[in-house]
């Protein structure tokens, strides 16, 4: 499984990257959280259609855009799309 | 009878019997106004922030893409403009907006209707004039965001800039949009509920810092004292507060209690319009943002006619009101 936090170099994206490498830590999910920001971010943001950033992609699927600094609705989000 | 009666009888109580200040003095007039300001502002961002977020988890800007993206000026503007006023807008989500809308065929002007609206036209700017201005003013403040949108998107699309776009942006090609999200009524309401207490507590210390500023002014800084400096007389008062507006940004929630002070003190409403939308709309991050969208020229060309549609729309309020 390939958890990915995309995002577009802003402080908010990098504070959901961290809430989500707590949640799958909690989850005890064998998968590593990868952080993609920058141009490069960026283009797999618009590759996937969506518009905003950052957004939280399971298997390379958006599984949650925007941001929460709610852990819980993360956690449902990375789960409902195992 | 007025909602908010009940916060001015809590507010008097505390301000005149707990802390025994005197009625009408200066002390007592600026603690007054605190607590009242703080309170009103408190719930009403509470109530309006959800419902607008509620609202919009309807809408997101995936869909206004698709929307926009049959091509049509004018409407479009007008259009992209409106959902402009709901969209939050946070300036990580500038660039990927950028591409995406432009991508899938949303005219340039368009786009920037919308990136100029979302910024300019927002709910916390919006709570904050309702709460300290009341409707009237709210009124104003977003018919004329929309209205700046709507024209300097249209001219900036007549202009033919396309090539102005930094190259790369029509390289990338923009998927087709995968999120469709069937949440239920009640899921909405949570998500609006997080979103909302999280922006309040964001946003809050600023209101309270604007409010206190504005409290010590209204009650110590002396009747008049900017009628002179920046009233109507002075016609160079519009640019130059829309010059100190700029390096504000993100503060709307802190600006807009201390204006309301200015205005009481003599400053002309479209001067403090402007001021204001220069806070919200114009702001160093990002321009700095976009230039990895736009080429230097354009972003030259974008910051000046937006600045412009600004200043312009601060002399109109100065003369008619």
């Amino acid at each position: 499984m390939k958890i990915q936090v995309l995002g577009s170099g802003c402080p908010t994206c990098k504070n959901l990257y961290e809430i989500t490498q707590k949640a799958v830590g909690e989850m005890k999910l064998d998968a590593q959280v990868e952080y993609i920001t920058g141009n490069e971010g960026i283009q797999k943001i618009v590759e996937l259609g969506v518009v905003s950033s950052p957004v939280l992609a399971v298997d390379g699927k958006p599984a949650m855009v925007g941001f929460t600094p709610d852990i819980e609705k993360i956690k449902e989000a990375i789960k409902k799309n195992i | 009878m007025d909602i908010f009666s009940p916060i001015q009888l809590f507010s008097d109580w505390v301000s005149y019997s707990l802390l025994a200040l005197q009625r009408k003095s200066v002390a007592g007039n600026a603690v007054n106004f605190f607590i009242t300001d703080s309170i009103k502002i408190l719930i009403l961002l509470f109530v309006i922030i959800f419902i607008v977020t509620f609202i919009r988890s309807y809408l997101p800007p995936e869909k206004i893409k698709k929307v926009l993206s049959r091509r049509f000026e004018l409407i479009g503007n007008i259009l992209a403009a409106l959902f402009g006023i709901i969209t939050p807008f946070c300036t990580c989500s500038a660039v990927p907006l950028f591409i995406g809308f432009v991508e899938s065929g949303v005219p340039l002007g368009v786009t920037f209707s919308y990136l100029i609206s979302a910024p300019m036209v927002n709910e916390v700017a919006a709570v904050l004039l309702l709460g300290l201005f009341g409707p009237k003013i709210v009124l104003l403040y977003i018919a004329s965001g929309v209205t700046i949108a709507v024209v300097v998107g249209f001219i900036l699309g007549r202009m033919k800039l396309e090539h102005l776009v930094e190259d790369y942006v029509w390289k990338i090609k923009a998927g087709k949009t995968a999120t469709e999200t069937h949440l239920s009524v009640k899921e909405r309401s949570s998500e609006a509920y997080t979103y909302t207490v999280d922006l309040v507590k964001k946003v809050y210390p600023y209101v309270l810092i604007g409010v206190g500023v504005g409290a010590l002014i209204h009650g110590y800084a002396p009747e008049n004292l900017l009628a002179k400096i920046a009233g109507k007389g002075n016609h160079f008062a519009v640019p130059v507060a829309v010059i100190i507006g700029v390096p504000l940004y993100s503060n709307a929630a802190g600006t807009i209690p201390i204006v309301k002070s200015l205005i009481e003190k003599g400053l002309p409403i479209g001067t403090a319009l402007s001021f204001m939308m220069a806070v919200t709309a114009l702001s160093f991050p990002e321009m700095i943002i976009l230039r990895k969208v736009l080429k230097l020229r354009l972003l030259a060309i974008y910051i000046a006619v937006l600045t412009l549609g600004i200043i312009f729309t601060g002399y109109l309020f100065n003369i008619v009101l």
